[in-house]
Formats: C-alpha cells, sequence, structure tokens
C-alpha cells in the first residue's frame, strides 16, 4: 500500500456534492430603525470588505454584493480543493493523520463514492459560529430580532427532491421555493437532479435560521457522517435548540443527520472490493451491491408476510424430522435465527454470496458472544448456488426461501444441479413470491416485481412446472403449501414447495406404477428413479 | 550383503526392540528428511526424547508428519520400536489411508548387544532392566505375523551383521511407466470382438501377425507405437480367446500394455478355481476356452493374474485405468485403488435396472494428467475435465474406438453386429455438457493460478469472494465466459505545460524497452465489451454447451449488455454476417471467434452512472455558478476587492461548461440497435488457436476486412498509425494525430507494442497496451478544473507501479484463459484465470488510473 495514502481519489460524485454546496446568500431588509446593513453586526463580517477563512477542504470567501441601508446581501463562497481533498491531512484543519483507527479507514472511505461530506455546513458553522450562538458583543439586542430574510442557496443537493425540502423548511416558518434542476438540457429525457435550487423567506432570528440550514444541509443532502462522535450529538442538540424538539420530521433528521457511525463506517469497507467491480465496469456501485437493502431489510411489506414465512418454513423442517439444515442464501439470517431457538435443529449452516449479508448475520446472531455450545450449532460461509459445493452434501434439508427468483433464468439449471443434483438433501424447501398475487398489492405498480432484484416472478403453475422437472430430473417428489392469506382468485403471497428425496422403496412404487423416467441432460449416473409423483398445491 | 527392495513411494516401519540400531540403519540408508522418529517427536512435544508420559502426544505428531509425506507421496521411514501390534497397525491404517504399500524391516539383533549400547548411552542408561526383555519378547511373537497384518513386504535383518550390510534398493511401482512415453493408441473395452480388435488395429497402422492357422498371434506398429487396452478384453463377445492371443502376443513382445478390466480380474479368479458368478458374459469366455488347449488356458491365467489394475505414462501425462482414477490415486497402490480402477466408485443406490448407480468422479476431476478409461458404455466419447471414457460399446454393437496419443485423435471401427444385449440402454457417463458444473473449490478462497507467461499469480481471498458475488449474481453462464478483459494502465504522467497524459511518454517508455515498432489504436469512448460469435446454434451448443444462443455479448465483469437476449441474438447476427462475408469462418478453420471490442454509446451501459454522478455534477455548476459569479460581479462594483475571486468563478463556469461537453459526446439515444455500433480492435481467439499474439498488423488486417464485409452498418473501424518509436519525425506525425483527435473531443489512443506479445529484458512482459488519454476526455476523470495548473502540478504526482502491475497479471491471466479456452481445456482450467481477472479487478488502485 505505498504511496496509496497520497493517492485516494476524489471521485466525481463526490465533485457533485462538493460542487452542489459552494454558494449561498443571505438578503433582509431594514426594520423600523434597524438599517438592513446590520446584518454584517450579526455575521461579525463587514459589508465593505471580502474575507476569506481557512476550512477543512478549502476556503470559505465571505463578501456582499449588496450593502445598502434597506437591503443587504451577505454571500458565502466556498471555494473546494479537491486535491486537497483527497489528500486529506494535508489541509489545515484537517483530521489528524496517522493517527487512531479513523486515521487507515478515511483512506478507504474516501477511496469511493460513499463518502459524502457536509462541507457547506462545516463552513458554515466555522465562519459564523458567533452569529449561529446569536451574540453580538456591540448590539446585545441584535440577535434576538426577527428580521425579514431571504435565504438562497442556488445548487443544494437534496435527496428526497423538492417535497423533502418543503417538510424540512415549512414547519419552521419558511416561505420555501425549491425548484429542481435538470441533469442536463440537451437530455431533457434525463429529468431532474438532486440538486434543487432553493430559495427560503420568512422572519426569523438570523442566528436561529442559520442553525437551522447547519443542521438540515446535511438532512437534505442525506450526507453520512463518517465522523460522527457523541461530540457531534451535543452540536446536533445545540444547533437545534428551540426548533428542532418540535419539528414534526424531527425522527427524520436525528436519523439522518446522525447516522450511526459504526455501522455506516462498517457498510463502506464491506463494499470496497464490489465497488471496485463496479467502477472496472464502470456502473454505478449500488447495481452490484445490493444483496443487503438496509432499508427493507430484505423484506416486502407487509412485514408479517415474513414472519408467516419462516413459520411455515419452521413446521415443514419439524415436520420432515431434519436435524441438520443448511440455509441457501440466508441473507441476515433471519430464518438462522429462529431454527438456533430450536435445539432439534443440531446442525445449522447459513450460505449467501454476500460477504456483507453475511457479516450481517453475525450481528444480528451475536455469533461472538455466543457461548461455545450454542456456536456450535451454527456456522456461516460465502457459497454461491451456481457451483457445487461438496461442504454441503449430508445435510438432512435445505431450504431456499425467497432466493431461486434471485437468479437469472439461464443460471436455474446450475442452481438446480447444486442443490438437488449434487448436494441432494433428503428435504428441500423452496419459497418463491406467487406472481398472480401482485394485483393484491396496491402499492406495487401493476407489471413490476416485488423487488428491483428479482429476475423473474413465477405464477402458480410456472413454479409447480419447474418444481415437476426438478423432480423428474433428480428423483424427487414435490407437495406445495400456501404462505400467508390464500386469495380465492390469485392464490397466496408466497408459495412454498416441499421436496423430498425418493427413497429406493418410493422407485419400486413408481416403477410399479408408471413408466420409468426419462433422463434427458442430467447425470444418469447419479439419477434415481425420478417420478413425477406430484400432489400439486394450487 | 542384502540389498532390500523397497517401492520408490511406500511407508516403511523399522521394526526392533530399543539398541536394535534403527536410527543408525534409517540415517546411513534414507534421508534425514525422510525419517520420522519418535524419539525425535517425544523430545518437540516435551523437550526429552525418553518422557515416556509424552508417548501419545508424540506418536499423534509422528503420524500426523508421516500422514503429510504419505499425502504427498514421500516415501518414509518410521523410526520407532514398533514390536507391539497395536503400535504397527495404526501404522498400517495410515499408509492404506494414503494408498501406499506399508514395508516392514525388521532388525532382530540380540538382547546383549541392544543392553550393552543402551547402557553406554546416559540418557537411557536408567531405563529400567524389564523394558528389553519385554520388548524382545513382543518382537519374536510379532515375526510370524507381519504379512497377516497388512505389510506386502516384510524384510527381516538377523544379527549386527545383516544389519549393518544391508542396501536398500528403491524400485519403480508397478503402475508407474512414467518414462514410457509412446506413442500410443488407447483401445477400448474390446469383450471378445476379435474382428473388430483386427480391424482397428489395422486402421491404426499395426501389422497382425498371424500364426500357421491364420489365428492373429500379435501386432507390431512399424512406427513404434504401442498399443494400451483399458480392459474388458473378455466376456460376452464372440471370440474372446482370439483377443487374448492377439492381445498377449503383442504384451509379451512390447508392442502393447494391458491394465486389468473387472472382467479380467473374475475370469482370473474362476481359473483359480475361486467360485465365482458365471455371469454378465463370462458364461461364454468359458465356454469358448473349453475348446482351447490347456496349455493356452495356462498362458491365459498367468496373464490374468499378472495385470495391473492402472498405468501412469508419458511423464505423468497420461492416466490409463479400466473404471478410470481420481488423482489422489495415481499411482498408488492399495486395495481400495485397485478397487476404483476396476470397478469404479458407486453411490451406493441402485438404479430402476438393479444396476449400481456410479459415482461422477470425472465431474470431480481436476487433475492434470488425461485419464483414459472405459468400462461404461457410451454412445460416444467425450473429454470431461481431461478425462475419456473409450467403452463405446462395441460388443453391444456400438463401436470398438481407440484414442491416439499424445495427437488426441479418436479412431474407431464400427460392431459387424450386436454381439450381446446391453441390460440398460447406453447413457452418458457425466451430464451433459449443458449441465456441467462447476465447484465452488475451483474459485473460492486464496489461489495461485499457474500462467505459462507470467508464472504464479496469486488472487486473495478477500478479492476472490467479491468475484465470486459478482459472478454468480450478474455474470452470463461461465461457459460462454471464456475470457475477461484486462485493466491498461496510462502512460506515464507528462510533465508537458497542460498535460497529464502525453504521447511522448508512451513512446520513450517502449522505446526504452527497445520495442522500435508500436502502433497507436484510436480509442472509442464506449463500454468494454466481449463478442463470443458463433456460426450458428448448433456449434454454440457443440461447442461450449450452451443451448439456445448464437454466442454472447458481455461487459468487462461478465455481465450481459443487453437485459433482452433478442437484441444481443440480432447483434451477433450482423457479427456473424461480418464473419460470412469476409470468410474467415473458413480461413481460421473455425465454428466461433471471441473478439474483444467498444460498444458504443458510453451511455448504452452506463446511462445511470453518466445520469447520476457526471451530470449530476454538470447540473450542480450550472446552478450554483452562474449566481455565484453575478453576486461577485456586483460586489465588485461596489468596489470589494473579490477580482481574483470572481476571475477564478469566471473559468470554473467554462470549465464545467467543457465538463458537460466531454461526456455529453459520448452519449446519445439508441433504440433496439439503432444507433449502437461496435469496434472490434482485436480477435482473441478461434478453435484451437489463441490469436492474443497475432502482431496488430495482422489483426487490425482481419478486422478491416470484417468491417468491410458488415452490411448492417454495425461495425465501426478504428484509426489506427504505425509509429517508429525511434523516429522522431515519425512520433511527431503521432502526436499531432493525437492532439487532432483529443482536440476534436476523441476519448485519447492505446499505443501497443506492433508485436503484441513482447518481453523485455529479463524476459519480463512489457506492457501490452499503455493508454494516452485526450487532456478534454480527462475532466470526466479528474474533475472540471483539473488543467488548472496548481490542480495539474498535485495531480501529477500520480502513483503508476501498482497499475501497472495489475494491468501485467491481468493480462498474463487473459491470455493464459484464451490458450486454455482455445485447446478446448476442462471448463474448470478456462473458469480459473477468467475469476482471477474479475477477482484482481477488486484491488485497491487509484480508479482515475
Amino acid at each position: 500500500m505505498r504511496g496509496r495514502r497520497r493517492e485516494n481519489p476524489v471521485t466525481v460524485p463526490e465533485m457533485a456534492t462538493i460542487l452542489g454546496r459552494v454558494f449561498m446568500t443571505v438578503t433582509t431588509t431594514a426594520t423600523g430603525s434597524t438599517p438592513a446593513t446590520d446584518l454584517g453586526h450579526l455575521l461579525h463580517k463587514h459589508p465593505d470588505r471580502a474575507q476569506t477563512f481557512s476550512t477543512a477542504h478549502g476556503t470559505a470567501h465571505v463578501f456582499y454584493p449588496r450593502a445598502d441601508t434597506d437591503r443587504c446581501t451577505a454571500a458565502l463562497l466556498l471555494e473546494i480543493d479537491p486535491v486537497a481533498l483527497v489528500r486529506r491531512g494535508g489541509g489545515k484543519g484537517g483530521r489528524a493523520k496517522g493517527t487512531g483507527p479513523d486515521a487507515t479507514l478515511d483512506r478507504y472511505v474516501n477511496d469511493r463514492p460513499y463518502a459524502a461530506s457536509s462541507l457547506f455546513a462545516v463552513a458554515l458553522g466555522a465562519v459564523f459560529r458567533t452569529a449561529m450562538r446569536g451574540q453580538c458583543a456591540a448590539r446585545p439586542e441584535l440577535p434576538t430580532l426577527r428580521l425579514p430574510l431571504w435565504i438562497e442557496v442556488p445548487a443544494l443537493t437534496a435527496r428526497g427532491g423538492p417535497g423533502l425540502v418543503e417538510r424540512l423548511f415549512a414547519p419552521l416558518g419558511w416561505r420555501v421555493t425549491a425548484r429542481p434542476v435538470p441533469l442536463d438540457p440537451d437530455f431533457p429525457e434525463w429529468g431532474d437532479s438532486q440538486t434543487v435550487s432553493l430559495t427560503l423567506s420568512g422572519e426569523l432570528a438570523l442566528g436561529t435560521a442559520l442553525r437551522q440550514l447547519y443542521v438540515l444541509l446535511p438532512v437534505l443532502d442525506g450526507a453520512k457522517h463518517y465522523w460522527i462522535t457523541e461530540e457531534e450529538v451535543d452540536k446536533l442538540l445545540r444547533a437545534g435548540d428551540g426548533w428542532l424538539e418540535h419539528h414534526p420530521e424531527q425522527e427524520l433528521i436525528a436519523a439522518r443527520y446522525l447516522a450511526r457511525k459504526a455501522a455506516l463506517t462498517r457498510s463502506a469497507l464491506e463494499r470496497l472490493e464490489l465497488a471496485r467491480l463496479a467502477a472496472a465496469d464502470g456502473v454505478a456501485a449500488a447495481e452490484l451491491d445490493d444483496a443487503v437493502d438496509e432499508q427493507h431489510d430484505t423484506e416486502e411489506r407487509p412485514a408479517p408476510l415474513a414472519e408467516l414465512r419462516r413459520a411455515a418454513i419452521l413446521a415443514t423442517l419439524r415436520e420432515s424430522g431434519a436435524t441438520r439444515v443448511v440455509d441457501l442464501g440466508c441473507g441476515q439470517g433471519q430464518l438462522l435465527a429462529e431454527l438456533l431457538k430450536e435445539p432439534r435443529f443440531t446442525e445449522i449452516v447459513g450460505v449467501d454470496v454476500s460477504v456483507r449479508a453475511l457479516r450481517s448475520a453475525a450481528r444480528r446472531l451475536r455469533l461472538e458472544q455466543m457461548g461455545e455450545r450454542q456456536a456450535s450449532r451454527i456456522t456461516l460461509r460465502q457459497g454461491a448456488l451456481t457451483y457445487t459445493d461438496s461442504r454441503l452434501t449430508g445435510m438432512d434439508a435445505a431450504v431456499l426461501c425467497e432466493v431461486v427468483e434471485h437468479v437469472d433464468p439461464p443460471r436455474l439449471a446450475a442452481l438446480e444441479y447444486a442443490v438437488f443434483g449434487a448436494a441432494r438433501p433428503g428435504t428441500v424447501v423452496v419459497t418463491t413470491p406467487n406472481a398472480e398475487y401482485n394485483v393484491r398489492w396496491e402499492s406495487l405498480p401493476a407489471g413490476t416485481m416485488r423487488h428491483r432484484d428479482h429476475r423473474f416472478e413465477w405464477t402458480r403453475a410456472e413454479f409447480a412446472r419447474w418444481a415437476a422437472g426438478v423432480c423428474e430430473r433428480h428423483g424427487y417428489r414435490a407437495e406445495f403449501r400456501p404462505v400467508g392469506e390464500e386469495d380465492p382468485d390469485v392464490g397466496p403471497p408466497t408459495q412454498l414447495a416441499l421436496f423430498r428425496r425418493l427413497t429406493p422403496a418410493d422407485s419400486d412404487a413408481a416403477s410399479a406404477a408408471g413408466p420409468h423416467a426419462v433422463r434427458n441432460g442430467t447425470p444418469a449416473s447419479r439419477t434415481t428413479t425420478g417420478t413425477s409423483h406430484q400432489e400439486t398445491g394450487a | 550383503m542384502t540389498a532390500l527392495a523397497v517401492p520408490d513411494v511406500c511407508l516403511v516401519v523399522l521394526i526392533g526392540t530399543t539398541g536394535a540400531g534403527k536410527s543408525t540403519f534409517a540415517r546411513r540408508l534414507f534421508a534425514p528428511t525422510e525419517t520420522v522418529s519418535s524419539d525425535v517427536c517425544r523430545g518437540m512435544v516435551a523437550d526429552d526424547e525418553n518422557d515416556q508420559s509424552a508417548t501419545p502426544d508424540a506418536f499423534e505428531l509422528l503420524h500426523y508428519i508421516v500422514g503429510k509425506r504419505l499425502a504427498a507421496g514421500r516415501l518414509t521411514v518410521v523410526d520407532a520400536t514398533n514390536v507391539q501390534s497395536e503400535a504397527r497397525r495404526a501404522l498400517v491404517a495410515l499408509a492404506r489411508e494414503h494408498d501406499v504399500l506399508p514395508v516392514a524391516v525388521v532388525l532382530d539383533v540380540p538382547e546383549p548387544v541392544c543392553a550393552a549400547r543402551n547402557a553406554a548411552r546416559p540418557d537411557r542408561a536408567s531405563m529400567p532392566a524389564h523394558v528389553l526383555p519385554r520388548q524382545r519378547r513382543e518382537l519374536r511373537r510379532s515375526l510370524r505375523g507381519l504379512a497377516r497384518e497388512g505389510f506386502r513386504t516384510v524384510h527381516v535383518l538377523r544379527g549386527t551383521d545383516e544389519v549393518d550390510a544391508a542396501t536398500v534398493t528403491r524400485e519403480r511401482r508397478y503402475s508407474d511407466l512414467r518414462h514410457l512415453t509412446g506413442p500410443f493408441d488407447i483401445v477400448g473395452d474390446v469383450h471378445g470382438c476379435r474382428a473388430e480388435l483386427e480391424t482397428l488395429l489395422t486402421r491404426l497402422g499395426y501389422a497382425l501377425e498371424r500364426d500357421a492357422a491364420g489365428r492373429a498371434t500379435g501386432a507390431h506398429h512399424p512406427g513404434g507405437r504401442t498399443a494400451v487396452f483399458v480392459g474388458d478384453l473378455v466376456d460376452r463377445g464372440p471370440d474372446s480367446p482370439g483377443v487374448l492371443r492377439l492381445v498377449m502376443g503383442m504384451v509379451e513382445a512390447g508392442d502393447a500394455l494391458a491394465v486389468s478390466g473387472n472382467h479380467e480380474q473374475k475370469l482370473a479368479r474362476h481359473l483359480r478355481g475361486r467360485r465365482v458368478r458365471i455371469s454378465h458374459g463370462l458364461a461364454e469366455t468359458v465356454a469358448q476356452l473349453a475348446r482351447e488347449e490347456d496349455a493356452f488356458t495356462g498362458r491365459v491365467t498367468a496373464f490374468v493374474d499378472s495385470l495391473t489394475s492402472h498405468y501412469v505414462l508419458d511423464g505423468g501425462r497420461l492416466v490409463v485405468a479400466h473404471a478410470g482414477l481420481p488423482e489422489k490415486y495415481h499411482g498408488r497402490a492399495s486395495g481400495r485403488v485397485r478397487a476404483h480402477a476396476l470397478y469404479g466408485d458407486t453411490t451406493g443406490e441402485t438404479d430402476e435396472f438393479g444396476l449400481p448407480v456410479r459415482y461422477p468422479w470425472a465431474e470431480e476431476y481436476r487433475g492434470r494428467a488425461a485419464v483414459v478409461y472405459g468400462h461404461t458404455p457410451v454412445p460416444a466419447p467425450l473429454w470431461i475435465n481431461n478425462t475419456l471414457c473409450l467403452d463405446t460399446g462395441c460388443v453391444f454393437g456400438g463401436a470398438l474406438t481407440a484414442l491416439r496419443w499424445p495427437e488426441r485423435e479418436l479412431v474407431d471401427t464400427p460392431a459387424e453386429r450386436t454381439w450381446y444385449e446391453p441390460v440398460r440402454p447406453l447413457a452418458p457417463v457425466a451430464p451433459e455438457p449443458a449441465e456441467r458444473p462447476l465447484d465452488l473449490g475451483d474459485v473460492a478462497g486464496r489461489r495461485v493460478v499457474e500462467t505459462r507467461h507470467h508464472g504464479r499469480i496469486a488472487v486473495r481471498e478477500d478479492n476472490a469472494a467479491a468475484a465470486l458475488e459478482v459472478m454468480s449474481r450478474f455474470a452470463l453462464d461461465p461457459r460462454l465466459l471464456g475470457y475477461l478483459p484486462p485493466t491498461m494502465a496510462p502512460c506515464a504522467t507528462s510533465r508537458r505545460d497542460g498535460f497529464l497524459e502525453h504521447p511522448e511518454e508512451a513512446f520513450a517508455a517502449y522505446r526504452d524497452a527497445g520495442v522500435r515498432e508500436v502502433v497507436c489504436e484510436e480509442k472509442h469512448m464506449g463500454s468494454r465489451a466481449v463478442v463470443l460469435v458463433c456460426r450458428n446454434e448448433d456449434a454454440a451448443r457443440e461447442r461450449f454447451g450452451v443451448p439456445g444462443v448464437s454466442g454472447a455479448l458481455y461487459t468487462r465483469t461478465g455481465r450481459a449488455f443487453f437485459a433482452d437476449g433478442a437484441l444481443t441474438e440480432r447483434l451477433l447476427a450482423s457479427v456473424r454476417a461480418a464473419v460470412d462475408g469476409a470468410g474467415l469462418w473458413e480461413e481460421l478453420a473455425t465454428d466461433w471467434l471471441l473478439l474483444d471490442a467498444e460498444l458504443l454509446p458510453w451511455s448504452l451501459k452506463a446511462g445511470k452512472l453518466l445520469r447520476e454522478q457526471y451530470a449530476a455534477v454538470g447540473a450542480a455548476a450550472r446552478s450554483a455558478l452562474p449566481p455565484a459569479v453575478a453576486a461577485l460581479e456586483r460586489a465588485a462594483a461596489r468596489g470589494v476587492a473579490v477580482d481574483d475571486l470572481l476571475e477564478r468563478h469566471r473559468g470554473r463556469a467554462a470549465d464545467t461548461t467543457a465538463f458537460t461537453e466531454a461526456y455529453r459526446r459520448y452519449c446519445w439515444p439508441v433504440s433496439g440497435l439503432d444507433g449502437v455500433g461496435l469496434a472490434p480492435f482485436q480477435l482473441l481467439a478461434v478453435d484451437g488457436r489463441s490469436l492474443a499474439a497475432e502482431p496488430h498488423d495482422a489483426q487490425l488486417a482481419l478486422i478491416d476486412r470484417l468491417v468491410a464485409a458488415d452490411p448492417s452498418g454495425l461495425l465501426r473501424t478504428t484509426g489506427r498509425l504505425f509509429v517508429d518509436t525511434e523516429d522522431e519525425a515519425s512520433r511527431a506525425r503521432a502526436t499531432d494525430w493525437w492532439l487532432e483527435a483529443t482536440g476534436a473531443g476523441g476519448e485519447g489512443m492505446v499505443v501497443k507494442p506492433l508485436q503484441a506479445l513482447v518481453r523485455g529484458g529479463g524476459g519480463r512482459l512489457v506492457q501490452p497496451g499503455v493508454k494516452c488519454r485526450g487532456r478534454e476526455y480527462l475532466r470526466i476523470v479528474y474533475g472540471p478544473e483539473y488543467t488548472r495548473p496548481d490542480q495539474l502540478e498535485r495531480l501529477r504526482d500520480r502513483h503508476l507501479g501498482h497499475k501497472r502491475s495489475l494491468a501485467l497479471r491481468e493480462y498474463a491471466l487473459g491470455l493464459e484463459a484464451l490458450d486454455r479456452l482455445a485447446a478446448g481445456e476442462p471448463l474448470w482450467r478456462v473458469h480459473e484465470p477468467v475469476f482471477a481477472v474479475l477477482a484482481l479487478e477488486s484491488e485497491p488502485v487509484d480508479p482515475r488510473l
């Protein structure tokens, strides 16, 4: 890693954030005996001078485009130095370099688009600290005055769009104009960017207004604060004094502002390798790294369906008498947690292709704190269902809970072979969405699937057809069970198939009962009699 | 003097009381590293070689070391008293576990001699007096039963004279014929089909020798070839004695080798008078032999008794065993090795015909040696993971098949008739190619890939984990993914005013590496695309085993470009038409072509990235900068000193416009294939041949013919200029060419050695190409304002070492994949370097390079 320290690239998206936060103006007009130019006193910045301040990642300039008695405008312009931003620690005011764990961490976090900074708010805090505190030595009464204010931020990153801007500022007494900025006028079909041009007007004390911006600009940006410390919580409380406690979006503001440091730095680290692969392919990192859906916890709403599904799987497993169970595509380990609660399951293996999901599962299950005896029951490991895996042979049961629909149809044969041909557990439980039921979900636009990574969703007949083929090719029999409330027209929201491997006794019965299976295209060498003994569930 | 014969891989168990001189004996006759001593192990675990309380731990360690050595196939000597049968039992079990023969060497030295030696050693002086007599008693009891305990060879040395005079002769194992290099003709299961065998041998070029009665008694190849029979010469067919007469004659004359089949094994038992079930065609052989003279039957008995279960031939590159053999059994000797060689492995299940279900060992085979076998009749021979079943069921009316080695050519002769009705229909021994699986063990974890051009290349576990996720969630079927393109380093950083990259640096670097001829190729700003195009769907199915497609079009991480398969097929159809038109199928003698290309426009694949990242920068800047400039102008008009700031922000506004222009050039709308362009720039491989080392002028000539023959307008030509790096005028022309192209918005160019695959001083690979990106284009990479002198100066401090190393490693892996693909190596062998390229792409390196 020699030399890498100085090579942490600032990426273009990071630049978007930076450029979107460079400029703001605050305007006020004269009220009664107070001239508009008192703004200079309030801000502690002389209206006739341009002043320059060093901040962590560049230079902040304060100047007044206009300073008349009746109207006065102060401008804050932040000049980011992108190269200095890359070479963190070089700039004045940067975090101490080479000390503590963060010194290593920031190299990584900055390596990639996951880093977003709240440079502008930081600059605001640094340059107008006194004004934000509501102090003015020369004119102590001034800060308490409510002034007519116009605040313009021509380029503000607003994840959540103009609607969220309105929701955040309007309750504080502002009149809000938030105009979305198109991505590129040459390509109108690309639509709007996440930048909005913001104007606020209202009558507030200047200090309060600045403190609101200090908190809400990063909140709007969705900028993840990787460096939050206890101190930051205090900062939020201080800055929010007098307005945040009554804000209807208080929870969202606090959550976004104080996104937990541990979780965020961790997730940033866990995504690096994938992020690089995405970059190599010229696609956004999120396109490859979406195995762990933080917001939805990989479960569609209504949430109880996920519970029903787990309950159905557990019931099926109990019935099968299995004691050694592998959860293929265990995700964040929700089902594993249920399995652990039942001592009958003596060996539990969770397999997922996403290392991030496995880490998340390990945390959810508290594997590190688990007692030795309990811990010996469970193993988590990376595996991919399109490859055979010798470690999976000899298990009693395998669960594929909401997994098959994440596999591209041309690769399903590989999954089928890995599970039913190579691992060959006695019992296989497969659940998958019932596509027919989607019409019952009002929130789901017609023709769309339940999750953006679903490569397909099957109707009951399609699922049954696939299952029949599996049985035929690999010597299993299947029965189907509904999960969730069954709709008379479109069936249950989730469908479950229970596959059982045929025993020689089954084979005898089958050969007595009907014609032999065709062994087309399968490992004949390993195929026992396949039959199509199915009880169709629909 | 006694010469003790031991196989060159075996477990030698020394047996003798304390003081018998075992350690001295071992030191004299074996290498120090070959001997594992219980005393030494005791010392290792307890700091005292005589601490008897440490004995259990010491033996655990001894067994562990012995196991590791035997697993690696190394002769190992156990230096311990081994006078107790349970101690020996554990060692015999260990030898069997690793399929090597256990050999006992007994040092039977008189008790007084041993006692005197012990007394002379201070560390043993305090040994209790009863120990030695007890060991003597145990030794005497042991002597009779050693063979029964499982020792295949027992040498007993009586007295110190014999011990001191003994020597050791290491003998080649029966199975080890690595010194025979052939060429060979390996013949499948004959099963008494004498006429077909005679025909096949004649077709293979052997001259048959006949006796007075006209019976074939031998066959000799004038070219010195050797036939190798995979076993099952007898049973079921019409003339097993005739086959035996011919084959025995060939083996005796040195014209053939034969391994035993299960039918020979059973016949041998029958002839030795054992009771065997006369079934599966043995009855025919028995009846036919009854008509022969006793002397012949005696010869047959000796012959079938002498047969070895498998042979390792041709320097270890070829293994012949009747029912096949997994790699860990190659050259090993044990009951289970013989059993596998004769009968194969079974799953324990039986099929609907009542026959045992065979375990598909070939699917899991990952060895380098080719394994050629028979035993299981198949409709046609098919290489699976470097294994080949030659039993094409001649006796069942199929054919008798031979493999020419090392040519790997198949020669067969059809059965004259169905001689015997099969119990079950012929089925392939393994899944269809379409189903042939890859194993997680082929890719997961830390790996080292052997490459022919760049030695061993390591893949870290974390990188493999990321690659596994992308490969399994997003990539195409690995059978269609025979190659992933390597990354490419930029040229050295330029110090010229206004430039970060400049052609002069590329030319200088190649000149310094001794490369005089280079080619500059236009860099199309699109997305890297690999195109696999087959002559038709049948060709794709036959060669790659994937039904329903005629090729593939994928990105540098192996993802399909189009979600819509029909669109891919339409694009492939255009490429195919161009290949047809250019006549390349015939000229290159292939049914498939792999092309490296750039797919245009960039926005086709990178649309989301463009919108969310690049366009967003422009949008924010367009929104923020004009009000900022206006505010500065007003402040300036008020007399506030903001002139510098104003100037800089006017410059920024211009930079932003240039940035937006830079990406806009690579975006245009497409509909279906309308507006889509494909610029191929290298033919990577065709059937049987990697073209990656072809000189680029020859490459581009082929590509030009493709483009010219394209009726659809899909294919784009690649601009190029050939440069002599020693010639200033030539370099200047190229620089002008580059300046002109990049000035008009071109991405830049790639400079490659004309001879493609070039080695420099010390034999190291020279970079296969460096990119030289245009000044405007680099705004997309380094940001709108990177050309400002202060920024540029700092950006020049960039480190290319890791990128260059990565580029070379990925290049070598790519070459390796192409070589393996072209040679038709097993899928796992092709997938290994392909997967490694993907894994290396997740290594940390400055993404702007």
